[in-house]
């Protein structure tokens, strides 16, 4: 059985995008990226539990411009999972499956995640 | 996840039990659901804990913050929690990706045990790190 060059469902390259479909694979490229912050968060704790250079380090990274990018980029993550993910719970419930109700909680969920990242950015402290 | 099937320390009725399309029933599908669900609260927990920090202050502050916080035994259960928590459904999570994306059955073996591995690893680390300041 030849696999190699056959294409593979769903054609993403050739499908025109739509809301659920991007949420959908965006909820799998924040939970990835997610992840990845998790590691960020036991690296800084090692950190904080050791103290010294590497700490001193590692918050003079996040201070700069290019670390507050990454740290906002991981609240992104954060809430948009956080909000897609309740969103797909209820979707385990039964809830909200209708493909009216599924475009509607969509845009919420994009205008609720934009607004609770910067929300939270300056909550935080925003560095 | 046929390569479940060939697992030597299996006996016929795990094997039986665990049928279906996916050959593991839908065991990975409520973890990924239970860490979830406990993941919103202590990941709403863990935002309110960031904001306790003085995150804007120097390396030194914040770790002073982070020990005399961490004193309570209820922060620091909370904050463990949430580690392996996050660990574990961040892993269920990967585990799916790979599963999707890498096709060769021997290769998805072999990333797979080492991703376990590796988030195996970062949750000791986690734990360690948590306990060594609370303690």
């Amino acid at each position: 059985m030849t696999t190699g060059k056959r294409p593979l469902s769903p054609h993403l390259q050739i499908y025109r995008p739509q809301i659920t479909s991007v949420l959908s694979i965006l909820h799998r490229m924040t939970g990835f990226a997610l992840s990845i912050g998790v590691g960020v968060l036991v690296f800084w704790l090692a950190a904080l539990s050791v103290g010294g250079g590497l700490l001193s380090e590692l918050h003079y990274f996040f201070g700069t411009l290019l670390g507050n990018f990454v740290l906002l980029g991981f609240l992104f993550c954060f809430v948009y999972h956080f909000l897609n993910g309740v969103r797909h719970l209820f979707w385990d419930a039964g809830i909200g499956l209708e493909i009216s109700s599924v475009n509607k909680s969509g845009w919420a969920i994009i205008s609720a995640t934009v607004l609770l990242t910067i929300g939270i950015w300056f909550c935080i402290g925003g560095f | 996840m046929s390569w479940h099937q060939k697992n030597p320390l299996q006996g016929s009725l795990a094997r039986v039990r665990g049928l279906g399309s996916a050959h593991e029933g839908a065991g990975h599908w409520w973890s990924q659901r239970i860490s979830a669900v406990a993941l919103t609260f202590l990941s709403i927990w863990f935002v309110y804990f960031l904001n306790l920090l003085p995150l804007s202050a120097d390396a030194h502050t914040v770790q002073i913050k982070v020990l005399s916080l961490l004193q309570s035994p209820w922060i620091a259960s909370l904050l463990t929690s949430f580690v392996i928590v996050s660990i574990y459904h961040g892993f269920l999570g990967i585990q799916v990706i790979i599963e999707d994306y890498i096709h060769s059955e021997m290769l998805k073996w072999l990333i797979l045990v080492f991703v376990k591995l590796l988030f195996g690893i970062l949750g000791l680390v986690g734990i360690v790190a948590v306990l060594k300041m609370a303690l």
